[in-house]
């Protein structure tokens, strides 16, 4: 093999090409839209981070930051993740606002490759709502990202949604507090349900709580299936998470959105990092999940800001993979006005016009092109102003 | 419910012991599967689509989603670390993942060398352990590293043992036990969820030990 050429890319990262940059910036502002008419409002962080304050409060795992020097000496990421930075932001700049707060987002994350191929660099649409413990709070979330896909245009997706104070609860319920637990919870995280089934049968506990156990697996349906839940456990904690996760159904109901929802008790999207409602979406189209999100109540006060918080993040690379099957009308309609010297004011006036209708117009002295037919091919419509006065 | 599940597995005599669990488990699949020249072979009864991919291959293939759910052995899963669901023990192809070498004493080397088809499995086996080694990778007759002197000792496959002992070698430790595994991509776990959960469930009943 060669050495790379100059134009190569460090490993995961990618150009994005005019046709798909113009589908993205499409695609955004149909989400952005209504995000905003939902009042929430936009705003951007940095890309380099301090690793000791927003990188060490990420979610995302030490291996997979970027991580550089500044010229102090001081340890710097690139954000891998952008609820720390508006954690930050919330506890500092904002710290005044009154809560709770309703922020977006669109940004590049950061998070280094495990496999070839996949993007180390990303692009993430994502809101927060801060300081909302309520219920409604994260049948909001949930609502306003069906909104946003439905207003993308894609359809066959669905949400599943679960409690991980429910799983904590059955879990220091049937095995106490400490290495079980965590070991329990690691077996879902990477989805091993054989790993769990087999961790389960040899703790030492009764053949009724192993049962208990075993059958976490299967709390997946709609709401009927709660009530499976609640013969599972006894503990306040646990009753009351699949409390809330009725009244997030309800709220959901009263969005007249839960046809796109299930429940899923078992849902594990990180170890130790959400705190209530987790969900997750998936399109028909697809095989990796399109977005994710959840309750993250530890985090804000990590920054010193007593403040609740959920929200979202849409993986906008995915997302816009699964709507590429939708025919849509093309808006790459582009005009070319080619001009020679003489004739120059006119092609220029007749741009202005045609611009200001809203058509994209290039105008193109004719022996600035080296092959013509090569370049004219590239637009839908062609106007010669070439050579003579004007017909 | 007329979704097709589309299903990836390995070459061979897994792929046979697998379909076989299948009919056994009602599901109308035929009973020669001759895939010939084809690459993709349909059971339009059971709803199934099925193609044969190499055994190292089947979790990415369920990864990405081109196949809702595979078979795939502990080992691939291991070595591979995939983002799917490893939902049921199909409790065929039985064997372990083990140490071998040479017998007799080791000698004193600067950095022992393992040669391996599985990487990042040996490379975790032997930081748990504590042991400093360099690891080979090589992409088969591992069993040759020892004899000609590229590693002394081999981390790989073993079901009978007889392939070891016809090349001289000894096992030395057993890392994991190994069987096929029924893997779920997580899209098509929750989009095709009813499907997918009455295979599982068909399946669960029927092999022994009763997983559920």
């Amino acid at each position: 093999m060669s050495s790379p050429f100059m134009f190569e890319k460090p490993l995961g990262m990618k150009d994005t090409l005019p046709l798909l940059y113009e589908r993205n910036e499409e695609v955004i502002s149909q989400i952005a839209e209504e995000v905003r008419l939902w009042g929430y409002q936009t705003l951007h962080t940095p890309a380099l981070e301090y690793y000791d304050t927003v990188g060490a409060a990420s979610a995302i795992h030490d291996a997979k930051l970027f991580k550089l020097m500044d010229r102090q000496g001081r340890t710097l990421v690139l954000r891998p993740d952008m609820t720390a930075p508006i954690a930050r932001v919330v506890s500092s700049s904002l710290k005044d606002e009154p809560l709770p707060l309703r922020l977006a987002y669109n940004t590049a994350l950061y998070r280094t490759q495990e496999h070839e191929g996949k993007p180390a660099e990303f692009e993430q649409y994502g809101v927060e709502l801060i300081g909302d413990q309520t219920v409604s709070a994260d049948g909001e979330i949930m609502a306003l990202l069906i909104s946003a896909f439905e207003k993308t245009g894609l359809r066959h997706f669905r949400l599943a949604f679960g409690h991980i104070g429910f799983m904590n609860a059955l879990f220091t319920e049937v095995v106490g507090s400490g290495d079980h637990v965590h070991a329990l919870k690691r077996f879902l995280f990477e989805k091993n349900y054989v790993g769990f089934k087999r961790y389960v049968r040899k703790l030492p506990i009764s053949a009724l709580d192993k049962n208990r156990l075993e059958q976490l697996l299967s709390l997946r349906g709609g709401p009927d299936m709660l009530e499976t839940a609640r013969q599972l456990v006894s503990s306040p904690n646990a009753l009351r998470a699949l409390q809330e996760v009725q009244e997030v159904w309800d709220v959901l109901e009263s969005y007249g959105v839960s046809s796109y929802m299930n429940i899923d008790l078992n849902v594990v999207l990180h170890i130790d990092y959400y705190t209530g409602v987790v969900f997750e979406s998936y399109g028909k189209e697809l095989g990796f999940p399109l977005a994710s999100g959840g309750r993250y109540d530890e985090l804000v006060p990590k920054f010193g800001r007593q403040a609740s918080a959920t929200g979202f993040g849409i993986r906008m690379d995915r997302l816009l993979e699964a709507l590429n099957h939708i025919d849509r009308p093309s808006n790459q309609e582009r005009t070319l006005i080619l001009f020679s010297k003489e004739r120059q004011k006119e092609a220029v006036e007749e741009a202005k016009q045609l611009r200001e209708s809203g058509k994209r117009v290039v105008i193109q002295h004719v022996a600035g092109i080296e092959d013509l037919d090569a370049y004219t091919s590239t637009f839908t419509h062609v106007i010669q102003r070439i050579g003579g006065s004007a017909s | 419910m007329n979704e097709w599940i589309t299903i990836a597995m390995p070459k061979g005599r897994i792929f046979e012991e697998a379909a076989a669990l299948l009919r056994k488990a009602n599901y109308p699949l035929p009973d020669d599967f001759s895939f010939g020249r084809k690459l993709i072979v349909e059971a339009p009864e059971a709803g199934m689509k099925f193609f044969l991919a190499k055994p190292m291959d089947v979790a990415t293939y369920v990864e990405h989603g081109v196949a809702d759910i595979g078979v795939a052995g502990k080992d691939v899963l291991m070595e591979e670390q995939r983002d799917v669901y490893e939902v049921l023990d199909l409790n065929i192809s039985a064997c372990y993942l083990a140490v071998a070498g040479l017998p007799g004493e080791r000698r004193e080397q600067v950095a022992p060398k393992v040669a391996t088809k599985y990487p990042n499995v040996a490379t975790q086996y032997f930081k748990e352990q504590g042991e400093q080694v360099e690891v080979i990778t090589l992409n088969g007759s591992i069993e040759l590293a020892p004899l000609i002197g590229l590693a002394d000792r081999i981390v790989d496959i073993v079901s009978t043992g007889q392939t070891l002992k016809e090349n001289g070698l000894v096992e030395l430790e057993t890392i994991e036990a190994v069987t096929s595994r029924l893997i779920v991509n997580p899209v098509s776990y929750r989009m095709k969820d009813q499907r997918i959960d009455e295979i599982v469930e068909r399946l669960s009943q029927i092999i022994e030990g009763g997983e559920s």
